[in-house]
């Protein structure tokens, strides 16, 4: 696909699909999104550059081999989940820190969970693109 | 693809090669120190939780009878872990060895010792496996990966079988704990699934100990290097089964289906086995159908409740272990020394290895029960337990009788003609080594057990008392006074041992002629090991002409083949249980109640379902589904779903997306599949969407159960800190599922990565030697993508 629109918007909405992406993951505790949302809005990005620009171009966006970028999501949710290990938890207890808490302020609040929920991102997000390139590459 | 040169075999350092040694003669130690308490009536329990709302634990009980079994599975283990480094230490992929056959002594004491049924399940399969990797370590033989298969399906099949056993019995008792079931015996006894337990826990029983008709398996394990048939047949894996019946013997016992099956199938075992036994000419064979007889021996002294039956039982199983894992390590040692272990061929070795020759001659005659051997003892005792059991005396004793007095045949084929006799070989192709003694290491193995075999039959007191005591106490579950000895004075079982001397020698004057006979017979009876084979085959068959109906390799027709199934399956069940009327009564009314908006979504999804259908492109046709996907999303937003919808929503693009990359590579679809297809399509499609809106009518029918819902919307802030209910459940109250879902999403990925690259990339190299050396299914995988194609065009 040749078209001068399509590419030089897509040079823009890939930065902004990306941090919609993130914002998503982020806020999915307490509204609508998660990692799994976060992780297709990401692929969303790559897969719209990879039409505009072809997949060669979009491997290079992307720097990692996306079959990586899965197998160390899995790797990240699997540690987050042994990580409760260490406080003598069952397996994927969710730990919080709440960084600044005092009896009134909740604080800022830093969680297993959330490293989970970017090990499901990187997951979804690694897994699509990895289909997509090995069938925008076929043939 | 390209064939590497096997990188040359590092050979395993001495000191850890001894590792094994160490830990099981340390273990032999350690279960040592139990003695004194076990034998003063105490039983050490530990345990841990599992999955305690499973009523799992890992819990572990030493009592009389695991005692036993961890002191001869560690001990036996230490020596043939020494003799082992001898006999296989060149060898390459010993290290492999080494730690196979260190998994099969922790499963095989972990089987003897776990006190919780579903641990014991666990235990009893890993045996099964490791067993499996032991029997075909010689794997670069046909022979040995089939006998190792066949060992594995049947046990495998047994354990099967035994899981429901057990998982009757943990639901009948209430508990999974072996020691809480057996003080309740009668409980399990008096339920009508009594019949079924017993039956199931039997076969797997049954088949591990290797009972007729499941005997096959056993002489065919001996592909398995030396060491692991004189460690599987001698202590361990063939006598799991005979633990767990005399594990289970407090709560299984003492019925008539008990008495019986096990009374038939050891007696036939014992007999036909020690039969079987003169028959062959590989010693290590013949001590594959010996091993039979004691299990049949075994099992037909657990049948009964007299408490003198279990003591024989009890006895002989220290017996049987100590001489038959020092003959087996002697067979290994001619077998190394000389280069054959055809007894034809082998005569008169006691010169060249006397010490060997002596450990053989007291084990030898301890199998066949002269005194003053521990064996004569066992003997006695068998006699004694075949006399008292109350319902067959006269058929257990003469079954017995027969069984013993073909041992004796055997021990003196084994011994004394290898051994001692001066009468030249009947084969007289000269062997190919000159023998001599062989390593300590290896000979040391034999001589102790065969030294406690002499000292246990001297003074039996040493054993007596305070092992096999408590063991007869763990299986009959009552009271029990053990005495062994030596001298009785003149009673039956003497005169019985006697006769049992004198019909062996008897039979050993004419085995050359009754092994002619036997081998002539053998043609025209049924030989489970050929049905067996015949039993695969058909097997294999039937695999192979379900996988030809089903895997058309057509993905239209495999679509229709599932849809069609769920479709008419579903509407099938529900017209017959009756209750399709209600469900299309309550039509009417739940129509009557949709408001307007909802038929506005419902339009545009009918809009895009009919795009799709008369659409002249594939494009066209994917861009009417995606609409038919957005609808559905604007239903869960309506619904107040927003996390499914905008997962939906997603979703829906990426199909998108990515079918249309996939379909830029296909023909246009410029006309209909033809006159034939579109209606059968049709009907499925609409079966599948009638299925669909009554399946949601019904559920939505029944008053909703908002306890879950409750539960989370309650505990979500407080437990979780999140106040998205969907988030929170996947990432935390639900981790571990969604952990398995994108596990399988990776897999998933992976594996279509690998097809379209792996197709791709061979295709240009079409007919070279790549492609000649391609595995199977990645041929199977290219007639399928041809298949397609030409479909497709057939299509056009």
């Amino acid at each position: 696909m040749n078209s001068m629109i399509l590419v030089t918007g897509t040079r823009y909405l890939i930065w902004m699909l990306l941090l919609f992406s993130f914002f998503m993951l982020l806020r999915g505790h307490n509204e609508p999104g998660g990692g799994f949302i976060g992780g297709l809005l990401g692929a969303t990005g790559f897969v719209l550059f990879s039409l505009a620009c072809g997949p060669e171009a979009a491997r290079k966006q992307l720097y990692f081999n996306p079959e990586a970028i899965a197998m160390v999501g899995l790797g990240v949710a699997l540690g987050a989940g042994l990580a409760a290990a260490l406080f003598a938890d069952a397996f994927f207890t969710g730990q919080w820190l709440f960084l600044g808490g005092s009896e009134t302020e909740k604080g800022f609040p830093l969680s297993t969970v959330l490293v989970f929920d970017i090990g499901v991102y990187l997951v979804v997000m690694g897994s699509v693109m990895s289909l997509v390139f090995a069938l925008e590459e076929e043939g | 693809m390209n064939e590497r040169p096997p990188a040359a075999p590092k050979p395993l350092s001495p000191f850890i090669a001894q590792i094994p040694t160490l830990a099981s003669g340390l273990m032999f130690l350690y279960f040592l120190r139990f003695i004194e308490p076990v034998s003063a009536g105490e039983t050490i329990r530990i345990a841990w939780e599992w999955a305690p709302s499973l009523g799992v634990s890992l819990s572990f009980i030493i009592d009389g009878l695991s005692l036993i079994f961890a002191l001869l599975i560690t001990g036996i283990g230490a020596i043939i872990f020494l003799y082992s480094n001898s006999y296989l230490g060149k060898k390459p992929q010993f290290d492999r060895f080494i730690l196979f056959l260190f998994a099969f002594e922790l499963s095989m004491l972990g089987l003897v010792l776990a006190d919780n049924l579903i641990a014991l399940f666990v235990f009893w399969e890993l045996t099964t496996v490791t067993s499996y990797l032991l029997i075909g370590f010689n794997h670069a033989e046909p022979r040995s990966r089939r006998n190792a298969l066949q060992a594995l399906l049947v046990t495998g099949m047994g354990g099967l079988a035994l899981l429901a056993g057990l998982i009757l019995m943990g639901s009948v008792a209430g508990t999974f704990e072996i020691s809480e079931i057996n003080a309740q015996g009668d409980v399990l006894r008096e339920h009508a699934l009594y019949t079924a337990i017993t039956i199931l826990v039997l076969a797997g029983a049954f088949t591990k100990s290797a009972q007729i008709p499941f005997h096959f398996w056993l002489p065919n394990a001996m592909a398995a290097p030396t060491p692991v048939s004189a460690y599987l047949h001698s202590a361990t894996m063939v006598k799991a089964g005979v633990y767990l019946m005399a594990r289970l013997h407090p709560s299984l016992s003492g019925t008539d289906l008990w008495l019986w099956s096990l009374t038939i199938a050891g007696a036939i075992t014992a007999v036909w086995a020690s039969i079987l036994a003169l028959r062959q000419r590989d010693l290590k064979q013949a001590l594959a159908y010996t091993t039979l007889m004691a299990l049949g021996a075994l099992t037909l002294f657990l049948a009964a409740d007299a408490t003198i039956a279990i003591t024989a039982a009890a006895t002989f199983l220290v017996v049987h272990s100590l001489y038959k894992a020092a003959l087996f390590l002697v067979v290994g040692c001619v077998d190394q020394q000389t280069g054959t272990r055809e007894v034809t061929r082998l005569r008169g070795l006691g010169r060249a290895m006397p010490i060997t020759a002596a450990a053989a001659a007291i084990s030898g005659l301890s199998m066949a029960g002269f005194p003053p051997l521990i064996g004569f003892i066992g003997k006695e005792l068998k006699y004694k337990g075949a006399l008292a059991v109350a319902s067959e005396p006269v058929f257990v004793a003469a079954a017995a009788l027969l069984a013993n007095a073909l041992m004796v045949a055997v021990a003196a084929i084994l011994v004394w003609r290898v051994f001692y006799s001066k009468a030249p070989p009947a084969d007289p192709t000269p062997i190919a080594k000159t023998p001599g003694e062989p390593a300590i290491s290896m000979w040391i193995g034999p001589v102790l057990l065969a030294a406690l075999g002499l000292a246990f039959g001297v003074a039996p007191g040493l054993i007596g008392e305070i092992l096999i005591e408590p063991a007869v106490i763990a299986i009959s579950g009552g009271a029990a006074d053990v005495e062994l000895k030596i001298w009785h004075g003149v009673n039956l079982p003497l005169i019985l041992s006697i006769v049992t001397f004198a019909l062996g020698g008897l039979i050993y004057a004419y085995h050359v002629p009754i092994r002619r006979w036997l081998i002539a017979m053998e043609r025209s009876l049924f030989d489970m090991d050929r049905f067996w084979d015949r039993f695969m085959d058909g097997l294999k068959a039937l695999a192979a002409w379900q996988t030809r109906i089903l895997q058309s390799g057509v993905l239209r027709l495999y679509l229709m083949t599932v849809f069609a199934t769920i479709a008419f399956g579903l509407i099938g069940t529900w017209v017959a249980v009756g209750a399709a009327a209600p469900t299309l009564a309550a039509l009417g009314s739940e129509l009557a109640s949709v408001p307007v908006k909802h038929y506005a979504i419902a339009a545009l999804l009918v809009a895009g379902a009919v795009t799709t259908l008369v659409a002249r492109s594939r494009i066209a046709a994917i861009a009417g589904l995606g609409v038919v996907g957005i609808a559905v999303a604007l239903f869960f937003i309506v619904f107040g779903a927003p996390d499914v919808a905008i997962t939906q929503l997603l979703v829906e693009t990426l199909v998108v997306v990515l079918v249309a990359v996939a379909l830029l590579r296909l023909p246009l679809l410029e006309n209909d599949p033809g006159p034939l297809k579109r209606p059968a399509a049709a009907l499925v499609a609409i079966a599948m969407g009638v299925m669909a809106s009554l399946l949601v009518i019904a559920a939505t029918r029944g008053p909703l159960d908002l306890t879950l819902t409750a539960f989370f919307q309650e505990a979500s802030w407080p437990q979780a800190f999140g106040r998205n209910i969907v988030n929170v459940i996947l990432v935390d109250f639900r981790a571990i599922d969604t952990f398995g879902e994108i596990a399988v999403v990776v897999v998933a990925a992976l594996g279509a990565f690998a097809l379209l690259k792996g197709v791709g990339a061979r295709r240009p190299a079409g007919g070279d030697a790549d492609a000649a050396h391609a595995p199977a299914h990645d041929g199977a995988l290219e007639r399928a993508a041809l298949k397609q194609t030409e479909a497709a065009e057939a299509d056009r």
